[in-house]
Order: C-alpha cells, then sequence, then structure tokens
C-alpha cells in the first residue's frame, strides 16, 4: 500500500550524495581503525576519539543515507530521530551513571 | 563439513526427550497427512503462508503464540513436577544439566514467542480495521516480520533434538553464557533464536506505526483513536527504541563467543555488569510491549459489555503515554544488588514507584467504566474481572521489590518469580486471552463457545492463586529461583501445592482448546453465527464492516466524526459502510513468497551458525540476500480489485445484514 505510493516530496539523493556519504563514512572508518592501531593517543584518549569519530560517522549517515534535512515534508523524520536521540541519551547517560557507581561502590578501579 | 555437528548432538540416551521427539513427529506427521488427504496444500499456500494480508498473518502469530504456550507450559509443569519430587534424598527425574534447558526455554518462550507472537496477531487482527484502513503500511514486511518470528520459534525447537538449549536463565547473563563457562551450542541458539525474531519484531514495531501515522480513516485525528490503537500505538515506539537495544546486548555477546572478544568477559578488560545494564536496558520497556496492548483491549472489552463509553478516554491515553516514557528509566530495579550505590538505587526504585501511578489511574477508569453501566457478564468480561483483581496485587507486589532495601531480601527469590508471572498471567495473558475471545468472531464470523470459555477462565484463575501464591511465601523463605533440589522440609508442603496449581492451570489450557474445538464444531448455528458484524453492539470501526471482514476491509473508507466512531455513527442512524455509495477500484498488495523465503534462509543461516557450519551459515545468507534483491526489483506488487467484484461482496454482506435484522 504505501510503499507503492510514489514518492510523496522528498529527496532519495543521487548518485553523488551517495558517494560523497559513501567516501566520508570510508575515512571515518579508516580513522577510527588507524587511531587504535597506531598507539598514537592514551588509552583514554583514543576512547575519546573514536567516540567522536563515531558520532561523526552517525551524522555523515543521517545526512547522506536517511536523507535527513529540516524541510517540513521531514516533520516526522525530525520527531523520530529526537525521540532516538532522547532515548539513546537516557540510555547511555544511565548506564554510565550506574556504572560509574558500581565502580566507585565495589572498588573496581 | 559439519562444523560442531556430530551424531553425538542426538540426545537419544535421554527418554524424556525420546519421547517428546516421537511424540511430535506423530503430530507432525498426522497435520501433513491430513493438509494432503485433504488437498489442502496449494490453499494453504496461496491462502495463508505466501498471504499478505494483515487478518491472515494475525490468525497465523496467534496460531504460532498458541504452540508456543503449550511449549511453554509443558516446560513449566515440568519444573513443578520436579520440584515437588526433589526433595531431600530423592533427586527428581530431570538432572541439573536438563532442568537448567527447561527453566532457561520457558522463559525464552514464553516472552519471545508466546506473548510476543500473540501480541502482534492481536495488532495485525484489529489495528487496522480499527483505524479504518485496507491494510498496513508495508504488507510485505508484515509477513516478512512472521515468518522471522516462526522460524526463530522453530529454531529454539529443533535445539529440543539436535544439541542442547542455553542453560542460563531467559536472559543468558554472562560470565556463565560465555564460551569459557558454557561450551556447548545451547547459548548459541538462544542468541540466533532472539537475535532473528528481534529483526521480526523491530519491522512490526516500525511497519505499525507508519500505518497508524499515515493510514488513519479520514477525520481520525490522535484524540479520536480507540484505546487499543494508541496502545499499539505507544506500544510500538517502545519496540523502536528498546528492540535495537536488545540486539546489540546479543551482538556483543555474540562477538564475545564467536571471535573470542571481551565485552562481557572476566578478563581482558570485560565487563559483565555491563550487559545486566543493556539487556535490562531491553527487558523492561519488554514488558510493558507486552502488557499495554492488553490494557487497550481490557479497555475495550470494558466499555462495550459495560454498555456506555469508558471514563475517561484522556487520562487514558495520557497515563498510557506516561507509562511508554516512564518505562525506559526503571530498569536498575532488576539488579538493586549489582552493587551501584544509594543514588542509584534511590533514584530508579522512586522512577518505579512513579510507574505506578499511571497504571493505577487506569484500574480506577475501567471500574469506573463499570460503575452504573448495565455490565453482560460474557466470558470475556470474567477475563477482565480477574485481571483487575490479580494484576492489583501483582502490581503491589512489584512497589514492594521497587523499594531497593526489601529487594536485597527478595531478590532472585521465589517472591520475583511469584511477582512477574502475577503481572505477565494476571495482566498479559488473562489480556490476550479476553482479547482473543472479543475479536474471534471479528476475524472468522462465528463467536467462541462461552461455557467452556467461563470454565477456562476458572481453571486459570483459580490455578494461578494456587500455582503462585505459594511461591511468595517460598520467597520469605528463602527459597532462591532456579533451583533443582532441596532439602529444607518447611519448603516442600508449598511445592506441592504449586504442583496442584499447575495442574489445575493445565485444566485451564484444556479447556481453552475445547472451546476451539466446539466453537468450530458448532460454527454453523444460528446463535453463533456473526451476520452483522456486529455482535457485541461495540463501538469502534472494526465492527462497522463484515464477519469476516472483506480482504479490502473496507469498500467506502469510513468518515470519523467522533470518538467511538461507530457508535455515534449507530446513534446518529448514519451507515457507516455506505453501502451502495460510489464504489471505486480498490488497489490492493500481491500475495508473495518472499517473505516465507527470506524466512527459510534465515533459518538455514541461523542453523548453520549455531553449529559452525559455515558454508551453510553462508548459503542462508546469500539467500536471504538475493531474495531481498530478487524482491525489490520486482514491480508487479499491486493489483486493482474491479467494482464489480466489490459490489457482488458488499452486496451479499448487505443480505446477511438484511437477513439478520429480519430474523431479529
Amino acid at each position: 500500500m504505501a510503499d507503492h505510493i510514489s514518492s510523496s516530496g522528498e529527496s532519495h539523493g543521487s548518485v553523488g550524495s551517495y558517494l560523497t556519504g559513501f567516501v566520508l563514512a570510508v575515512i571515518l572508518t579508516v580513522a577510527s581503525f588507524g587511531l587504535v592501531m597506531s598507539h598514537a593517543m592514551s588509552p583514554a584518549g583514543t576512547g575519546g576519539a573514536i567516540a567522536l569519530l563515531a558520532v561523526v560517522q552517525i551524522v555523515v549517515h543521517l545526512i547522506y543515507f536517511l536523507h535527513m534535512n529540516g524541510s517540513s515534508e521531514q516533520r516526522w523524520n525530525v520527531m523520530a530521530f529526537v525521540f532516538t536521540v532522547l532515548s539513546v541519551l537516557v540510555l547511555v547517560a544511565g548506564t554510565m551513571f550506574i556504572m560509574h557507581d558500581t565502580a566507585i561502590n565495589m572498588m573496581s578501579r | 563439513m559439519l562444523g560442531k555437528l556430530t551424531l553425538s548432538a542426538i540426545p537419544y540416551d535421554v527418554p524424556i526427550l525420546v519421547g517428546t521427539f516421537i511424540g511430535a513427529a506423530i503430530a507432525g506427521l498426522a497435520v501433513v497427512g491430513l493438509i494432503t488427504y485433504y488437498g489442502k496444500w496449494g490453499y494453504l499456500w496461496r491462502e495463508w503462508l505466501t498471504s499478505v494480508d494483515h487478518k491472515r498473518i494475525g490468525v497465523m502469530y496467534i496460531v504460532v503464540a498458541l504452540v508456543a504456550l503449550f511449549r511453554g507450559f509443558a516446560d513449566a509443569i515440568m519444573m513443578r513436577s520436579q520440584l515437588a519430587l526433589a526433595y531431600a534424598g530423592n533427586p527428581g527425574y530431570l538432572p541439573p544439566h536438563h532442568y537448567d534447558q527447561i527453566f532457561s526455554a520457558h522463559g525464552t518462550i514464553m516472552i519471545f514467542f508466546m506473548a510476543m507472537a500473540f501480541m502482534q496477531g492481536l495488532m495485525n487482527i484489529v489495528v487496522p480495521l480499527q483505524i479504518g484502513a485496507r491494510d498496513v503500511a508495508f504488507p510485505f514486511v508484515n509477513t516478512l516480520s512472521f515468518w522471522m518470528t516462526t522460524i526463530s520459534f522453530l529454531l529454539v525447537n529443533v535445539s529440543l533434538f539436535i544439541g542442547e538449549f542455553s542453560q542460563c536463565g531467559w536472559l543468558a547473563y554472562p560470565p556463565l553464557s560465555e564460551q569459557q563457562f558454557s561450551p556447548g551450542v545451547g547459548v548459541d541458539y538462544y542468541i540466533w533464536a532472539v537475535q532473528l525474531s528481534g529483526v521480526g519484531t523491530l519491522l512490526t514495531g516500525v511497519n505499525f506505526f507508519a500505518t497508524i501515522v499515515k493510514m488513519r480513516a479520514p477525520g481520525m485525528t490522535y484524540m479520536r483513536m480507540p484505546v487499543f490503537t494508541w496502545t499499539i500505538f505507544c506500544t510500538t515506539v517502545l519496540i523502536m527504541v528498546a528492540f535495537p537495544i536488545l540486539t546489540v546486548a546479543m551482538g556483543l555477546l555474540g562477538l564475545d563467543r564467536y571471535l573470542g572478544m571481551h565485552f562481557f568477559t572476566n578478563d581482558g578488560g570485560g565487563n559483565q555488569m555491563l550487559y545486566l545494564s543493556v539487556i535490562w536496558g531491553w527487558g523492561h520497556p519488554e514488558v510493558y510491549i507486552l502488557v499495554l496492548p492488553a490494557f487497550g483491549a481490557f479497555s475495550e472489552i470494558t466499555q462495550t459489555f459495560s454498555r456506555k463509553p469508558l471514563f475517561g478516554y484522556k487520562t487514558m491515553v495520557y497515563a498510557t503515554a506516561s507509562i511508554m516514557v516512564l518505562s525506559l528509566v526503571v530498569w536498575v530495579h532488576h539488579f538493586f544488588t549489582m552493587g551501584a550505590g544509594p543514588n542509584v538505587n534511590a533514584f530508579f526504585g522512586i522512577m518505579t514507584m512513579i510507574i505506578a501511578v499511571p497504571t493505577g489511574v487506569k484500574i480506577f477508569n475501567w471500574l469506573f467504566t463499570m460503575y452504573k453501566g448495565r455490565i453482560d457478564f460474557h466470558a470475556t468480561m470474567y477475563w477482565v474481572i480477574g485481571f483487575m483483581i490479580t494484576f492489583s496485587i501483582g502490581g503491589m507486589t512489584g512497589v514492594m521489590l521497587a523499594i531497593p532495601a526489601s529487594d536485597f531480601v527478595l531478590h532472585n527469590s521465589l517472591f520475583v518469580i511469584a511477582h512477574f508471572h502475577n503481572v505477565i498471567i494476571g495482566g498479559v495473558y488473562f489480556g490476550y486471552v479476553a482479547a482473543m475471545n472479543f475479536w474471534f468472531p471479528k476475524a472468522f464470523g462465528f463467536k467462541l463457545n462461552e461455557a467452556w470459555g467461563k470454565r477456562a477462565f476458572w481453571f486459570w484463575f483459580v490455578g494461578f492463586y494456587v500455582a503462585f501464591m505459594p511461591l511468595y511465601v517460598l520467597g520469605f523463605e528463602g527459597m532462591t529461583r532456579r533451583m533443582n533440589h532441596y532439602d529444607n522440609p518447611e519448603w516442600h508442603p508449598w511445592l506441592l501445592i504449586a504442583e496442584v496449581g499447575a495442574v489445575l492451570i493445565a485444566c485451564g489450557i484444556v479447556c481453552q482448546l475445547t472451546q476451539l474445538y466446539v466453537s468450530i464444531r458448532d460454527r454453523n448455528l444460528a446463535e453463533n453465527r456473526d451476520l452483522t458484524g456486529d455482535p457485541w453492539n461495540a463501538r469502534t470501526l472494526e465492527w462497522s464492516t463484515s464477519s469476516p471482514p472483506p480482504f479490502y476491509n473496507f469498500a467506502i473508507l469510513p468518515e470519523v466524526h467522533e470518538l467511538d466512531a461507530f457508535a455515534h455513527d449507530k446513534e446518529a442512524g448514519i451507515d457507516t459502510r455506505q453501502a451502495g455509495g460510489n464504489y471505486q477500484p480498490i488497489h490492493m498488495p500481491k500475495n508473495t513468497a518472499c517473505g516465507f523465503l527470506i524466512g527459510a534462509f534465515s533459518f538455514v543461516m541461523g542453523f548453520g551458525a549455531v553449529w559452525y557450519i559455515w558454508w551453510l551459515a553462508a548459503v542462508g545468507l546469500i539467500g536471504v540476500i538475493a531474495t531481498v534483491i530478487a524482491r525489490s526489483s520486482d514491480n508487479d506488487v499491486d493489483y486493482y480489485v474491479p467494482v464489480s467484484e466489490v459490489v457482488r461482496i458488499e452486496q451479499e454482506h448487505t443480505h446477511n445484514l438484511m437477513a439478520a435484522q429480519a430474523a431479529e
């Protein structure tokens, strides 16, 4: 049903935008592996750096592969995205809160 | 060539399993033989297995759920019998290796394949009809979801006869579930079954979210949506948030086991406590994914059989939405004793207590709906009232467990088992059975037998209390869960009582099967036939079409003027069907075998991966990808139902309606 109705105005990208996304994703992935394998930074620094690269990677996927932008046709996408970010934050922050407290309490570090 | 799979993986030396295998083989051969005898293979394949009709997919989901109930209950009564016997000198009849597989399989099957399949079946049958749509947003994805769930259940059952199942409980906590302590294939079966069925569930979530957002009938604003649709809406949001977490948890555990990584191991910097936090980040929303649809069903049933509109529709919607949000921030109450400090435990304890408030609001709404209503004590209503009593007790013991200090006393004891069965049987299961009794005539065109329905209810209701109230006592007496043998004389009588309860519940299941049999036998009796499509004088749109509905649901999409659209139309004398109106050709999806094929290839992949038969897993994976590509490049996926066909079907229903009115 809905998948047979032709697209209602949302952009589905072009070969160029997909290629841009792909190249960016490859660069970000190789950079993460490179950082870890070259031991160029301290363990904590490496962790922080690859986390940062991962977040950039997410943004690249959202823009180039999932075609997310601020236009009005994308209202539902953006709402869903905001909700996703919120719940991920709740989970990540919650887990860090729990694991940090546990680590201190159990003297595991 | 065959990876880890050798002849010794077949448990032909375990009499119970050999007996089960012979029984299952005979039953399977009987079914195959009957289908062949009546020449129904073509019908089955064309009309059911490859169907994209949401009503048929829903029915198949519920059939899977009932088979899973049977399997899960067989596990349950085996556990209760073991504990009734295994006292002092008697070791019982199940060695720990087998017993541990049984309790793991019981939990896994009951949650993932009984409750989840039942819930998806109900939402498939009801939601598109209730919002006045002709199908779901993505009919192909719907059949794919169904097959992913079904083949995963098959994978769990294959583990009975080839190899073993997980012995690590239904959530497979590391480090026990790691390669070091569980070197067999049991945990791999668990991981692949959960992972593959998780794909199906996630797709269902996306599909129904899109359906509810995009395909409501003209005039149905959000605040005119029936409560059941609202609860499904919130459930799909929770599915979309929670199931990816499960996928990640299983993925990381799988990496540990297959590639020797160290996410949750004791060594190499792993942290098994992190697994608890991640898995319960899915696990707690999951229980609300299960119970919200039950709440929706209770709302529809209560208002229909109390003969008045639901009390506090808006508060019901807001309560559902608050539960949806709050359920994401309570997960630590499953592991208060892990060692996080009072800050963490206090926060999550308080959040857990707060979630009882919207749930309480709902209970009062149902009570006030019944208050001064003209209540029809139909079998369906019995389950609702039984639920309100049972669920309230379960909710209160839940609030007890939400207090971290008392949780330290009760954690991992049978008190916890009693509590969650109290809410899952009393809330989820009673709700789904009530819903099945309520919507059965819509799906099949005849009613379920009431007398057997009431018998089933009483056995389940009494059986539940006899089976689980002793477990509360045993929890206070310090009996831990998952115990295979004990020698405390104080526990023995309580476990004997619990065994009696399990037998009573078995009688309840027999009554339910009898109810199905008797109803099908008497389906053509005038009092059982539903010719009008509205057997209960109900309030929402699904009752405005015929029973069973035509495959396109509505010849003309209904106009919604108010909440409870159908009740409003009946009062105002409007014909919701607009019979004889301006019919147009109807755009419908074609049936497809692709869902079935992707499911079958996924099964091959899962089985290959469980046994380290890598070429087989590769065949499965390539098959999945090839089928997806073939399906994506197929443009012949839809057709138009001609007006003449629509007119013929609609006139037949109009005749039935007039005949039914004449009979009155």
